[in-house]
């Protein structure tokens, strides 16, 4: 039994990875089976199942917006961790006032200010586009962050012999500086893309019509709460497992030592 | 080469690290520039290598001025092979890599024509076999000779070295001191920033003394290592060929 159970070190037999398994979907399953028996809960799948295109249109939006704005967020983070290093100083303090502001303030509270006042005092009123942008700042000054310390991780040393080979600066990054850089930033890249599916879900309060807001239409429809929401969290947990054991795996190919 | 410095500074904040170096040198085949730690020398092959600015003076080779801008301090440092005491190969590429990849991106070979040259230098290391590993699978000395490989490649006016075995186990040591030893006899000149004083004094023809940020001494190797004239390098040389 013990030896079942018991590991010392990282190396797993296969037949106590499967009984830990079974073990851990068992205690979950309890306590799920307690806590859905409690729930004085008239279950009603037939209400929800009727409304199942909406919820793959809202799905295929999310995983839509989503792309887009990861796409636009390696982008913005890109340009601000290279303006962070920028010979110019006023750029480099426009870098740090753009991250401290996203980061320090939640994501909806930007969504409703840059909505309702940025976007419309430029008259941007497809809120499809605003949200793929909110998104991408938002995640975008997290991942200036993940690309910063990238850059100060590849050493002086080698950034001197790359100089003394008489590589000019755009080289420098090419060759030597952005190679290394990705190896090492693909896994907390990974979870920034993510959260950043997570957090689509606040663009509901914008009327973007992604996942989030088809459950709860349909949740009005037809007065089902939780037939709407689980197939929510298992349509978030579809996207982002996935990019989850991935980012696993990369954690160990890329640990080469240097 | 010829090699000419006139009151050249450099501080680091509030340390002077070179405090009006002049030197005039008409031939240079083999130089070594000795000192303690401390003394500035590294700082002094880190300008002539276009690395580092001074804040005043200036310097010739061959009778050209180095210029301190940009500009020519990129030409400058493509005509020069430095190496340097840890090494800094790129750690993501192999050691053919490495030597290939500045002859194709600074000196415009052809992809192939320059991983032709870069397999022969290495081969001609004993680094045949080594070729296709990255830095973190060669021990310290293939490291080295690999770094050094890359700085001969593009066939430099100067070769720079800066404590090229300090961070290297005795064994190692010698594989890249006979190394250095046999580029000599090619004759392209070489600067050799060292604490090895007894290969020093075997290879070298020139020696420049530094203390303290200036020259305290210059001259033919074997006068000097025979009758240093100031009590500082009496000393210095006294300590480091104790035991």
């Amino acid at each position: 039994m013990r030896r079942y159970f018991f590991i010392k070190g990282d190396k797993v037999p296969g037949a106590a990875a499967i009984a830990s398994w079974l073990a851990v979907f068992l205690l979950l399953s309890l306590l799920f089976w307690f806590a859905f028996s409690r729930v004085r809960f008239a279950w009603d799948w037939n209400a929800v199942y009727t409304y199942r295109f909406k919820f793959l249109k809202g799905w295929l939006v999310t995983v839509a917006v989503s792309s887009a704005a990861m796409t636009l967020s390696l982008v913005i983070g890109l340009a601000t961790a290279l303006a962070h290093r920028a010979p110019f100083l006023p750029l480099r303090y426009l870098a740090r006032v753009y991250m401290e502001i996203i980061r320090g303030t939640p994501l909806l509270v930007q969504i409703l200010i840059f909505f309702y006042v940025v976007a419309d005092a430029f008259g941007i009123n497809n809120r499809y586009l605003v949200g793929i942008v909110i998104l991408a700042m938002f995640a975008g000054a997290y991942i200036s962050e993940i690309i910063r310390a990238g850059i100060e991780s590849v050493g002086e040393t080698q950034l001197e012999s790359a100089r003394a080979i008489g590589f000019t600066r755009a080289q420098i990054y090419r060759y030597v500086i952005f190679p290394q850089v990705t190896r090492q930033i693909l896994p907390p890249l990974a979870g920034q893309f993510a959260s950043l599916i997570k957090d689509s879900s606040l663009l509901s309060i914008i009327s973007v019509s992604e996942f989030t807001l088809n459950a709860q239409e349909v949740n009005a429809f037809t007065f089902s709460t939780l037939e709407s929401y689980l197939p929510l969290a298992v349509g978030y947990l579809i996207l982002t497992l996935p990019i989850s054991l991935w980012t696993k795996r990369l954690e160990t190919r890329f640990r080469y030592a240097t | 080469m010829r090699l000419e410095m006139n009151a050249i500074v450099k501080s680091y904040g509030d340390h002077r690290a070179l405090d009006g170096v002049t030197l005039a040198l008409p031939d240079i085949r083999t130089l070594a520039v000795l000192g303690p730690s401390g003394s500035g020398k590294s700082t002094l092959l880190r300008i002539l290598a276009g690395l580092e600015t001074p804040d005043a003076g200036e310097i010739a080779l061959d009778g050209d001025p180095v210029r301190f801008d940009e500009e020519y301090l990129l030409r400058h440092r493509r005509g020069i092979g430095t190496v340097f005491q840890s090494f800094n190969l790129f750690p993501h590429l192999t050691a053919l890599d490495n030597i290939s990849l500045p002859l194709e991106k600074v000196h415009g070979y052809e992809a192939s024509e320059a991983a032709t040259y870069a397999l022969q230098l290495l081969a001609r290391f004993q680094l045949a076999g080594h070729a296709l590993k990255t830095p973190a699978q060669l021990s310290g000395g293939q490291k080295q000779r690999v770094a050094i490989a890359r700085a001969v490649a593009i066939k430099p006016r100067l070769l720079l070295f800066d404590e090229p075995t300090s961070a290297l186990d005795p064994e190692m040591t010698v594989e890249v001191l006979d190394l250095i030893a046999e580029l000599r006899q090619e004759g392209r000149p070489l600067v050799l920033v060292t604490h090895e004083i007894g290969f020093a004094r075997k290879v070298a023809d020139l020696v420049v003394f530094l203390h303290e940020g200036r020259v305290l001494e210059w001259g033919e190797a074997s006068h000097l290592f025979e009758r240093p004239s100031t009590p500082e390098l009496r000393g210095f040389l006294d300590k480091v060929l104790r035991y």
